[in-house]
Protein backbone atom coordinates (compact mmCIF):
# COMPACT_ATOMS: atom_id res chain seq x y z
CA UNK A 1 0.00 0.00 0.00
CA UNK A 2 1.72 3.13 -1.21
CA UNK A 3 0.81 6.62 -0.24
CA UNK A 4 2.17 10.11 -0.69
CA UNK A 5 1.04 13.24 1.07
CA UNK A 6 2.65 16.64 1.01
CA UNK A 7 1.33 19.48 3.11
CA UNK A 8 2.47 23.08 2.65
CA UNK A 9 5.88 21.94 1.55
CA UNK A 10 8.41 24.64 0.79
CA UNK A 11 12.00 24.25 -0.26
CA UNK A 12 14.49 27.06 -0.46
CA UNK A 13 18.08 26.88 -1.55
CA UNK A 14 20.82 28.97 -0.11
CA UNK A 15 22.89 30.38 -2.94
CA UNK A 16 26.45 30.83 -1.82
CA UNK A 17 29.03 32.99 -3.43
CA UNK A 18 32.66 31.90 -3.32
CA UNK A 19 33.35 34.03 -0.25
CA UNK A 20 30.31 32.61 1.51
CA UNK A 21 31.82 29.21 1.01
CA UNK A 22 34.94 30.10 2.88
CA UNK A 23 35.17 29.37 6.57
CA UNK A 24 38.10 31.78 6.85
CA UNK A 25 36.04 34.65 5.46
CA UNK A 26 33.16 33.66 7.64
CA UNK A 27 35.24 33.83 10.78
CA UNK A 28 36.85 37.12 9.84
CA UNK A 29 33.45 38.47 8.97
CA UNK A 30 32.00 37.59 12.34
CA UNK A 31 35.00 39.08 14.10
CA UNK A 32 34.62 42.39 12.31
CA UNK A 33 30.82 42.19 12.15
CA UNK A 34 28.90 45.44 12.10
CA UNK A 35 31.89 47.60 11.34
CA UNK A 36 31.83 47.44 7.60
CA UNK A 37 28.13 47.34 7.26
CA UNK A 38 27.81 47.82 3.54
CA UNK A 39 30.09 44.90 3.00
CA UNK A 40 28.26 42.48 5.27
CA UNK A 41 24.93 43.32 3.69
CA UNK A 42 26.15 42.56 0.19
CA UNK A 43 27.55 39.28 1.43
CA UNK A 44 24.29 38.02 2.80
CA UNK A 45 23.21 34.73 1.40
CA UNK A 46 20.37 34.98 -1.06
CA UNK A 47 17.79 32.27 -1.12
CA UNK A 48 16.06 30.67 -4.06
CA UNK A 49 12.55 29.52 -3.33
CA UNK A 50 12.47 26.33 -5.36
CA UNK A 51 9.13 25.07 -4.05
CA UNK A 52 6.43 26.99 -2.30
CA UNK A 53 3.36 25.68 -0.55
CA UNK A 54 3.06 22.40 -2.31
CA UNK A 55 0.05 20.30 -1.39
CA UNK A 56 -0.26 16.93 -2.96
CA UNK A 57 -1.94 13.62 -2.26
CA UNK A 58 -1.36 10.43 -4.20
CA UNK A 59 -2.68 6.94 -3.66
CA UNK A 60 -2.42 3.48 -5.16
CA UNK A 61 -2.72 3.48 -8.93
CA UNK A 62 -1.93 7.14 -9.38
CA UNK A 63 0.32 8.10 -12.27
CA UNK A 64 1.26 11.71 -11.94
CA UNK A 65 2.92 13.78 -14.63
CA UNK A 66 4.84 16.92 -13.74
CA UNK A 67 4.98 19.54 -16.47
CA UNK A 68 6.33 23.05 -16.61
CA UNK A 69 9.33 24.71 -18.12
CA UNK A 70 12.90 24.51 -16.92
CA UNK A 71 13.41 25.68 -13.40
CA UNK A 72 9.75 25.36 -12.48
CA UNK A 73 10.66 23.02 -9.62
CA UNK A 74 9.84 19.63 -11.14
CA UNK A 75 13.14 17.97 -10.32
CA UNK A 76 13.20 19.51 -6.85
CA UNK A 77 9.75 18.11 -6.21
CA UNK A 78 10.89 14.66 -7.33
CA UNK A 79 13.84 14.88 -4.97
CA UNK A 80 11.56 15.84 -2.11
CA UNK A 81 9.36 12.85 -2.88
CA UNK A 82 12.43 10.63 -2.96
CA UNK A 83 13.54 11.88 0.44
CA UNK A 84 16.73 13.36 -0.99
CA UNK A 85 15.78 16.91 -0.12
CA UNK A 86 14.12 17.55 3.16
CA UNK A 87 11.89 20.60 2.92
CA UNK A 88 12.41 23.73 5.03
CA UNK A 89 8.85 23.61 6.17
CA UNK A 90 5.77 21.49 5.68
CA UNK A 91 5.05 17.82 6.10
CA UNK A 92 6.16 15.03 3.81
CA UNK A 93 4.55 11.68 4.33
CA UNK A 94 5.65 8.94 1.96
CA UNK A 95 4.76 5.32 2.58
CA UNK A 96 6.20 2.54 0.49
CA UNK A 97 9.55 1.59 -0.99
CA UNK A 98 10.57 4.47 -3.19
CA UNK A 99 13.03 4.26 -6.07
CA UNK A 100 14.17 7.43 -7.77
CA UNK A 101 15.30 6.50 -11.28
CA UNK A 102 16.72 9.78 -12.47
CA UNK A 103 19.69 8.25 -14.19
CA UNK A 104 19.36 4.53 -14.75
CA UNK A 105 23.12 4.21 -15.24
CA UNK A 106 23.98 5.86 -11.92
CA UNK A 107 26.90 4.16 -10.25
CA UNK A 108 27.88 1.93 -13.16
CA UNK A 109 31.60 1.38 -13.21
CA UNK A 110 33.40 1.28 -16.55
CA UNK A 111 36.16 -0.99 -15.31
CA UNK A 112 33.90 -3.63 -13.82
CA UNK A 113 32.37 -6.47 -15.77
CA UNK A 114 28.75 -6.63 -16.79
CA UNK A 115 27.98 -9.06 -14.00
CA UNK A 116 29.70 -6.88 -11.42
CA UNK A 117 27.72 -3.92 -12.65
CA UNK A 118 24.48 -5.84 -12.28
CA UNK A 119 25.39 -6.40 -8.64
CA UNK A 120 26.41 -2.78 -8.23
CA UNK A 121 23.24 -1.36 -9.73
CA UNK A 122 21.23 -3.81 -7.66
CA UNK A 123 22.86 -2.57 -4.48
CA UNK A 124 22.07 0.98 -5.51
CA UNK A 125 18.45 0.02 -5.91
CA UNK A 126 18.44 -1.25 -2.35
CA UNK A 127 18.70 -4.98 -3.02
CA UNK A 128 20.92 -7.25 -0.99
CA UNK A 129 23.55 -9.40 -2.65
CA UNK A 130 21.45 -12.45 -2.07
CA UNK A 131 18.42 -10.91 -3.74
CA UNK A 132 20.57 -9.92 -6.68
CA UNK A 133 21.93 -13.43 -7.01
CA UNK A 134 18.39 -14.71 -7.29
CA UNK A 135 17.66 -12.41 -10.19
CA UNK A 136 20.96 -12.31 -11.96
CA UNK A 137 20.19 -15.06 -14.50
CA UNK A 138 16.94 -13.44 -15.35
CA UNK A 139 18.60 -10.07 -15.87
CA UNK A 140 21.49 -11.52 -17.86
CA UNK A 141 19.10 -13.34 -20.15
CA UNK A 142 17.09 -10.23 -20.79
CA UNK A 143 20.10 -8.14 -21.78
CA UNK A 144 21.04 -10.69 -24.51
CA UNK A 145 24.64 -9.74 -23.90
CA UNK A 146 25.83 -13.31 -23.36
CA UNK A 147 29.57 -13.61 -22.87
CA UNK A 148 29.99 -9.87 -22.98
CA UNK A 149 28.81 -9.85 -19.40
CA UNK A 150 32.20 -11.18 -18.39
CA UNK A 151 33.97 -8.18 -19.93
CA UNK A 152 34.42 -4.74 -18.44
CA UNK A 153 31.62 -2.51 -19.63
CA UNK A 154 34.03 0.01 -21.10
CA UNK A 155 34.22 -2.43 -24.01
CA UNK A 156 30.46 -2.10 -24.54
CA UNK A 157 28.74 0.20 -26.97
CA UNK A 158 26.51 2.90 -25.53
CA UNK A 159 23.46 0.85 -26.50
CA UNK A 160 24.74 -2.24 -24.75
CA UNK A 161 25.43 -0.31 -21.57
CA UNK A 162 21.95 1.11 -21.78
CA UNK A 163 20.46 -2.40 -22.06
CA UNK A 164 22.30 -3.51 -18.99
CA UNK A 165 21.23 -0.49 -16.95
CA UNK A 166 17.68 -0.86 -18.18
CA UNK A 167 17.50 -4.55 -17.39
CA UNK A 168 18.71 -4.12 -13.81
CA UNK A 169 16.67 -1.03 -13.09
CA UNK A 170 13.45 -2.69 -14.17
CA UNK A 171 14.13 -5.87 -12.22
CA UNK A 172 12.98 -4.48 -8.89
CA UNK A 173 9.44 -3.32 -8.64
CA UNK A 174 9.18 -0.53 -6.08
CA UNK A 175 5.98 0.78 -4.56
CA UNK A 176 6.72 4.28 -5.72
CA UNK A 177 8.71 5.08 -8.83
CA UNK A 178 10.08 8.55 -9.51
CA UNK A 179 11.16 9.25 -13.06
CA UNK A 180 12.88 12.22 -14.58
CA UNK A 181 12.28 12.26 -18.34
CA UNK A 182 11.22 8.61 -18.53
CA UNK A 183 13.43 5.63 -19.22
CA UNK A 184 15.24 5.32 -22.52
CA UNK A 185 16.21 1.88 -23.72
CA UNK A 186 18.77 1.69 -26.49
CA UNK A 187 18.51 0.45 -30.05
CA UNK A 188 15.42 -0.29 -32.12
CA UNK A 189 15.59 -4.09 -32.20
CA UNK A 190 15.74 -4.09 -28.45
CA UNK A 191 13.03 -1.52 -28.18
CA UNK A 192 10.00 -3.80 -28.60
CA UNK A 193 11.24 -6.16 -25.97
CA UNK A 194 12.10 -3.24 -23.72
CA UNK A 195 8.71 -1.68 -24.22
CA UNK A 196 6.98 -4.87 -23.18
CA UNK A 197 9.13 -5.16 -20.07
CA UNK A 198 8.70 -1.50 -19.25
CA UNK A 199 4.97 -1.89 -19.59
CA UNK A 200 4.89 -4.88 -17.28
CA UNK A 201 7.19 -3.05 -14.87
CA UNK A 202 5.17 0.14 -14.68
CA UNK A 203 1.94 -1.82 -14.39
CA UNK A 204 3.12 -3.33 -11.13
CA UNK A 205 4.26 -0.10 -9.51
CA UNK A 206 1.67 1.45 -7.21
CA UNK A 207 2.50 5.10 -7.76
CA UNK A 208 4.52 6.70 -10.53
CA UNK A 209 5.58 10.31 -10.64
CA UNK A 210 7.06 11.34 -13.95
CA UNK A 211 8.60 14.65 -14.80
CA UNK A 212 8.87 15.28 -18.51
CA UNK A 213 8.99 17.79 -21.29
CA UNK A 214 7.58 15.22 -23.69
CA UNK A 215 3.85 15.83 -23.45
CA UNK A 216 3.03 12.67 -25.38
CA UNK A 217 4.85 10.57 -22.84
CA UNK A 218 2.89 12.21 -20.05
CA UNK A 219 -0.32 11.66 -21.99
CA UNK A 220 0.42 7.96 -22.46
CA UNK A 221 1.51 7.21 -19.00
CA UNK A 222 -0.27 9.47 -16.58
CA UNK A 223 -3.82 9.85 -15.40
CA UNK A 224 -3.11 13.01 -13.42
CA UNK A 225 -0.88 15.96 -14.04
CA UNK A 226 0.46 19.03 -12.34
CA UNK A 227 1.58 22.19 -14.04
CA UNK A 228 4.31 23.95 -12.12
CA UNK A 229 5.57 27.48 -12.36
CA UNK A 230 8.08 29.29 -10.16
CA UNK A 231 7.96 26.50 -7.62
CA UNK A 232 4.20 26.55 -7.28
CA UNK A 233 1.45 24.28 -8.50
CA UNK A 234 -0.63 26.39 -10.87
CA UNK A 235 -2.83 23.69 -12.35
CA UNK A 236 -3.74 20.27 -11.11
CA UNK A 237 -6.16 17.72 -12.49
CA UNK A 238 -6.68 15.10 -15.20
CA UNK A 239 -3.77 14.92 -17.63
CA UNK A 240 -5.60 16.22 -20.67
CA UNK A 241 -6.92 19.36 -18.97
CA UNK A 242 -3.59 20.30 -17.47
CA UNK A 243 -1.75 19.69 -20.70
CA UNK A 244 -4.18 21.87 -22.57
CA UNK A 245 -3.54 24.74 -20.20
CA UNK A 246 0.21 24.15 -20.50
CA UNK A 247 0.16 23.99 -24.29
CA UNK A 248 -1.99 27.10 -24.53
CA UNK A 249 0.50 28.88 -22.31
CA UNK A 250 3.36 27.88 -24.53
CA UNK A 251 1.51 29.01 -27.63
CA UNK A 252 0.89 32.38 -26.00
CA UNK A 253 4.51 32.76 -25.10
CA UNK A 254 5.52 31.88 -28.66
CA UNK A 255 3.13 34.45 -30.14
CA UNK A 256 4.35 37.11 -27.81
CA UNK A 257 7.96 36.52 -28.72
CA UNK A 258 6.99 36.71 -32.41
CA UNK A 259 5.23 40.04 -31.93
CA UNK A 260 8.13 41.60 -30.12
CA UNK A 261 11.20 40.66 -32.10
CA UNK B 1 11.78 30.06 -9.13
CA UNK B 2 12.01 33.43 -7.53
CA UNK B 3 14.82 34.92 -5.56
CA UNK B 4 14.04 36.62 -2.31
CA UNK B 5 15.99 38.15 0.50
CA UNK B 6 16.53 36.09 3.64
CA UNK B 7 13.45 35.66 5.78
CA UNK B 8 12.57 38.82 7.65
CA UNK B 9 15.11 39.94 10.15
CA UNK B 10 16.17 36.46 11.14
CA UNK B 11 19.30 35.11 9.58
CA UNK B 12 18.95 31.88 7.63
CA UNK B 13 21.54 30.41 9.92
CA UNK B 14 19.30 30.84 12.93
CA UNK B 15 16.32 29.43 11.10
CA UNK B 16 18.29 26.40 10.04
CA UNK B 17 19.48 25.86 13.53
CA UNK B 18 16.01 26.03 14.99
CA UNK B 19 14.77 23.60 12.38
CA UNK B 20 17.65 21.25 12.96
CA UNK B 21 17.58 21.08 16.72
CA UNK B 22 14.15 19.62 17.08
CA UNK B 23 13.84 16.23 18.69
CA UNK B 24 12.71 14.51 15.50
CA UNK B 25 15.77 15.79 13.69
CA UNK B 26 17.95 14.11 16.28
CA UNK B 27 16.04 10.86 15.82
CA UNK B 28 16.46 11.17 12.08
CA UNK B 29 20.20 11.68 12.44
CA UNK B 30 20.47 8.55 14.57
CA UNK B 31 18.33 6.63 12.11
CA UNK B 32 20.49 7.85 9.25
CA UNK B 33 23.62 6.50 10.89
CA UNK B 34 21.93 3.22 11.77
CA UNK B 35 20.39 2.73 8.33
CA UNK B 36 23.72 3.64 6.79
CA UNK B 37 25.25 0.71 8.62
CA UNK B 38 22.50 -1.53 7.27
CA UNK B 39 23.54 -0.62 3.73
CA UNK B 40 27.05 -1.91 4.30
CA UNK B 41 26.99 -4.15 1.25
CA UNK B 42 26.68 -1.03 -0.84
CA UNK B 43 29.40 1.08 0.74
CA UNK B 44 31.80 -1.79 1.08
CA UNK B 45 31.43 -2.43 -2.63
CA UNK B 46 31.83 1.25 -3.45
CA UNK B 47 34.96 1.55 -1.31
CA UNK B 48 36.47 -1.51 -2.88
CA UNK B 49 35.66 -0.24 -6.33
CA UNK B 50 37.24 3.13 -5.54
CA UNK B 51 40.51 1.48 -4.68
CA UNK B 52 40.41 -0.81 -7.65
CA UNK B 53 39.79 2.13 -9.93
CA UNK B 54 42.82 3.90 -8.56
CA UNK B 55 45.06 0.97 -9.47
CA UNK B 56 43.24 -0.29 -12.52
CA UNK B 57 45.09 -2.23 -15.14
CA UNK B 58 48.29 -2.33 -13.16
CA UNK B 59 49.63 -5.82 -12.53
CA UNK B 60 50.29 -5.34 -8.86
CA UNK B 61 47.05 -3.50 -8.31
CA UNK B 62 46.52 -2.24 -4.77
CA UNK B 63 49.84 -3.72 -3.73
CA UNK B 64 51.37 -0.57 -5.07
CA UNK B 65 50.13 0.92 -1.82
CA UNK B 66 52.23 -1.61 0.06
CA UNK B 67 55.28 -1.04 -2.09
CA UNK B 68 55.25 2.74 -1.90
CA UNK B 69 54.72 2.63 1.83
CA UNK B 70 57.57 0.11 2.13
CA UNK B 71 59.96 2.33 0.20
CA UNK B 72 58.95 5.31 2.27
CA UNK B 73 59.51 3.49 5.55
CA UNK B 74 62.88 2.11 4.45
CA UNK B 75 64.15 5.46 3.21
CA UNK B 76 62.96 7.41 6.23
CA UNK B 77 64.12 4.67 8.59
CA UNK B 78 67.65 4.59 7.26
CA UNK B 79 67.93 8.37 7.11
CA UNK B 80 66.39 9.28 10.45
CA UNK B 81 67.98 6.28 12.14
CA UNK B 82 71.31 7.93 11.24
CA UNK B 83 70.23 11.43 12.18
CA UNK B 84 68.84 10.38 15.54
CA UNK B 85 71.60 7.77 16.03
CA UNK B 86 69.08 5.06 16.70
CA UNK B 87 69.53 1.33 16.78
CA UNK B 88 67.71 0.13 13.66
CA UNK B 89 66.59 -3.03 15.44
CA UNK B 90 64.30 -0.92 17.54
CA UNK B 91 63.84 2.13 15.40
CA UNK B 92 62.67 0.55 12.17
CA UNK B 93 59.77 -1.49 13.64
CA UNK B 94 58.78 1.57 15.67
CA UNK B 95 58.81 3.74 12.55
CA UNK B 96 56.99 1.17 10.40
CA UNK B 97 54.22 0.74 12.97
CA UNK B 98 53.88 4.46 13.57
CA UNK B 99 53.87 5.30 9.90
CA UNK B 100 51.23 2.75 8.97
CA UNK B 101 48.94 3.90 11.77
CA UNK B 102 49.57 7.54 10.99
CA UNK B 103 48.54 6.78 7.41
CA UNK B 104 45.23 5.39 8.61
CA UNK B 105 44.44 8.19 11.06
CA UNK B 106 45.43 11.06 8.79
CA UNK B 107 43.67 9.80 5.68
CA UNK B 108 40.52 9.06 7.65
CA UNK B 109 40.38 12.76 8.47
CA UNK B 110 41.59 14.12 5.14
CA UNK B 111 39.38 11.85 3.03
CA UNK B 112 36.61 12.38 5.54
CA UNK B 113 36.52 16.04 4.56
CA UNK B 114 35.75 15.02 1.00
CA UNK B 115 33.33 12.24 1.95
CA UNK B 116 30.22 14.13 0.88
CA UNK B 117 31.74 16.48 -1.68
CA UNK B 118 33.08 13.78 -3.98
CA UNK B 119 29.81 11.87 -3.92
CA UNK B 120 27.65 14.85 -4.86
CA UNK B 121 26.16 13.10 -7.89
CA UNK B 122 25.03 10.11 -5.88
CA UNK B 123 23.76 12.19 -2.98
CA UNK B 124 21.44 14.08 -5.29
CA UNK B 125 20.13 10.97 -7.02
CA UNK B 126 20.09 8.20 -4.50
CA UNK B 127 17.67 8.02 -1.61
CA UNK B 128 20.12 6.32 0.71
CA UNK B 129 21.17 7.43 4.20
CA UNK B 130 23.80 10.08 3.81
CA UNK B 131 26.05 8.42 6.37
CA UNK B 132 26.94 5.71 3.82
CA UNK B 133 29.45 8.11 2.28
CA UNK B 134 31.24 8.46 5.60
CA UNK B 135 31.23 4.69 6.10
CA UNK B 136 32.55 4.23 2.61
CA UNK B 137 35.40 6.63 3.28
CA UNK B 138 36.39 4.81 6.47
CA UNK B 139 36.15 1.43 4.81
CA UNK B 140 38.41 2.32 1.89
CA UNK B 141 40.99 3.59 4.35
CA UNK B 142 40.77 0.33 6.27
CA UNK B 143 41.37 -1.59 3.06
CA UNK B 144 44.48 0.49 2.42
CA UNK B 145 45.57 -0.07 6.01
CA UNK B 146 45.18 -3.81 5.50
CA UNK B 147 47.68 -3.53 2.64
CA UNK B 148 50.11 -1.40 4.59
CA UNK B 149 50.18 -3.39 7.79
CA UNK B 150 52.28 -6.06 6.04
CA UNK B 151 55.16 -3.62 5.92
CA UNK B 152 55.19 -3.64 9.67
CA UNK B 153 54.99 -7.41 9.92
CA UNK B 154 57.79 -7.71 7.37
CA UNK B 155 60.04 -5.37 9.34
CA UNK B 156 59.05 -6.98 12.64
CA UNK B 157 59.91 -10.46 11.40
CA UNK B 158 63.18 -9.29 9.87
CA UNK B 159 64.36 -7.80 13.11
CA UNK B 160 62.87 -10.62 15.15
CA UNK B 161 60.77 -8.34 17.28
CA UNK B 162 58.85 -9.93 20.12
CA UNK B 163 55.24 -10.31 18.95
CA UNK B 164 53.36 -11.35 22.06
CA UNK B 165 49.86 -11.55 23.46
CA UNK B 166 49.65 -7.78 23.66
CA UNK B 167 49.04 -7.98 19.92
CA UNK B 168 45.47 -8.91 20.75
CA UNK B 169 44.91 -5.30 21.76
CA UNK B 170 45.49 -4.15 18.20
CA UNK B 171 42.05 -5.03 16.79
CA UNK B 172 40.34 -3.46 19.80
CA UNK B 173 42.40 -0.30 19.43
CA UNK B 174 41.66 -0.22 15.71
CA UNK B 175 37.97 -0.47 16.41
CA UNK B 176 38.19 2.54 18.71
CA UNK B 177 40.19 4.43 16.08
CA UNK B 178 37.59 3.66 13.45
CA UNK B 179 34.81 4.81 15.75
CA UNK B 180 36.69 8.08 16.06
CA UNK B 181 37.30 8.18 12.32
CA UNK B 182 33.59 7.90 11.67
CA UNK B 183 32.66 10.97 13.66
CA UNK B 184 35.52 12.87 12.09
CA UNK B 185 34.35 11.91 8.65
CA UNK B 186 30.76 12.89 9.40
CA UNK B 187 31.73 16.12 11.10
CA UNK B 188 34.43 17.36 8.77
CA UNK B 189 32.54 16.05 5.76
CA UNK B 190 29.55 18.13 6.81
CA UNK B 191 31.64 21.19 7.49
CA UNK B 192 33.47 20.84 4.18
CA UNK B 193 30.25 20.48 2.24
CA UNK B 194 29.30 23.93 3.47
CA UNK B 195 32.70 25.61 3.64
CA UNK B 196 34.88 24.56 0.78
CA UNK B 197 38.13 25.73 2.31
CA UNK B 198 37.85 23.31 5.23
CA UNK B 199 39.63 20.43 3.42
CA UNK B 200 42.55 22.77 2.75
CA UNK B 201 42.67 23.98 6.34
CA UNK B 202 42.45 20.44 7.72
CA UNK B 203 45.07 19.28 5.25
CA UNK B 204 47.64 21.75 6.49
CA UNK B 205 46.75 21.19 10.12
CA UNK B 206 47.23 17.45 9.75
CA UNK B 207 50.57 18.03 8.07
CA UNK B 208 51.76 20.07 11.01
CA UNK B 209 50.63 17.33 13.36
CA UNK B 210 52.68 14.80 11.45
CA UNK B 211 55.81 16.57 12.61
CA UNK B 212 54.78 17.24 16.19
CA UNK B 213 53.44 13.71 16.69
CA UNK B 214 56.01 11.07 17.61
CA UNK B 215 55.90 9.04 14.41
CA UNK B 216 59.42 9.44 13.10
CA UNK B 217 60.81 10.39 16.47
CA UNK B 218 60.44 8.61 19.77
CA UNK B 219 58.62 10.29 22.68
CA UNK B 220 61.64 9.40 24.82
CA UNK B 221 63.77 11.72 22.68
CA UNK B 222 61.90 14.68 24.11
CA UNK B 223 63.86 16.01 27.13
CA UNK B 224 60.87 16.23 29.45
CA UNK B 225 57.37 15.22 28.58
CA UNK B 226 55.99 18.37 27.12
CA UNK B 227 52.42 19.50 27.26
CA UNK B 228 52.66 19.57 23.49
CA UNK B 229 52.70 15.80 23.57
CA UNK B 230 49.93 15.15 26.06
CA UNK B 231 47.53 17.55 24.41
CA UNK B 232 48.11 16.07 20.99
CA UNK B 233 45.18 13.76 20.20
CA UNK B 234 47.10 12.20 17.33
CA UNK B 235 49.78 11.00 19.72
CA UNK B 236 47.25 9.06 21.77
CA UNK B 237 45.51 7.68 18.70
CA UNK B 238 48.77 6.42 17.26
CA UNK B 239 49.99 5.10 20.60
CA UNK B 240 47.01 2.88 21.46
CA UNK B 241 47.64 0.85 18.30
CA UNK B 242 51.42 1.13 18.13
CA UNK B 243 52.23 0.00 21.66
CA UNK B 244 50.59 -3.44 21.38
CA UNK B 245 52.06 -3.87 17.90
CA UNK B 246 55.49 -3.47 19.43
CA UNK B 247 54.56 -5.92 22.16
CA UNK B 248 54.08 -3.36 24.90
CA UNK B 249 51.10 -3.38 27.27
CA UNK B 250 48.40 -0.78 26.57
CA UNK B 251 48.88 2.59 28.25
CA UNK B 252 45.93 3.65 30.33
CA UNK B 253 46.34 7.40 29.77
CA UNK B 254 46.34 6.97 26.01
CA UNK B 255 43.22 4.87 26.11
CA UNK B 256 41.46 7.36 28.33
CA UNK B 257 42.47 10.22 26.04
CA UNK B 258 41.20 8.46 22.92
CA UNK B 259 37.95 7.38 24.56
CA UNK B 260 37.41 10.93 25.76
CA UNK B 261 38.11 12.24 22.28
CA UNK B 262 35.57 9.79 20.90
CA UNK B 263 32.95 10.77 23.44
CA UNK B 264 33.33 14.51 22.94
CA UNK B 265 33.70 14.09 19.20
CA UNK B 266 30.53 12.05 18.87
CA UNK B 267 28.58 14.46 21.06
CA UNK B 268 29.61 17.45 18.94
CA UNK B 269 29.08 15.52 15.73
CA UNK B 270 25.61 14.34 16.68
CA UNK B 271 24.69 17.90 17.55
CA UNK B 272 25.80 19.25 14.19
CA UNK B 273 24.68 16.20 12.27
CA UNK B 274 21.14 16.47 13.54
CA UNK B 275 21.13 20.20 12.89
CA UNK B 276 22.56 20.17 9.38
CA UNK B 277 22.35 16.62 7.99
CA UNK B 278 19.28 17.50 5.93
CA UNK B 279 21.14 20.40 4.33
CA UNK B 280 23.99 18.35 2.93
CA UNK B 281 22.05 17.41 -0.20
CA UNK B 282 21.54 21.12 -0.87
CA UNK B 283 25.15 22.05 -0.26
CA UNK B 284 27.06 19.51 -2.31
Amino acid sequence: MAFIQLENVSVSFPVYSASNRSLKNRLIQSATGGQIRADTVSQRISVVEALQDINLKLENGDRLGLVGHNGAGKTTLLRVLGGIYEPNCGQVNVEGATVPLFDIALGMDQESTGYENIVLRGLFLGLTRRQIKERIDDIAEFTELGDFLNLPIRTYSAGMQMRLAFAVSTSVVPDILLLDEGIGAGDASFLDKARARLHRFTEQVSIIVLSSHANDLVRNMCNKAILMEHGRIVECGPTEEVLQVYEAQRENAKDRSKQAP
Amino acid sequence: MSTTAPHGGESPLLLQFRHGLRRDQFDKAIRDIRDGWARRELWMTLAFQDIRRRYRRSKLGPFWITISMGIMVMALGLLYGQIFRQDLHEYLPFLAAGFVIWGLVSTMIIDGCEAFIVSDGMIRQLNAPISIYAYKCIWSNLIIFAHNIWIFFGVALWYGIDLNWNLLWVPVALLVLVANGLWMSLFFGLLSARFRDVPLIIGSVVQVFFFITPVIWHPAMLPDRALLLDLNPFYHMVEIVRAPMLGQPPGLEHWLAVLLLGLVGWAVTLFFYSAYRWRIAYWV
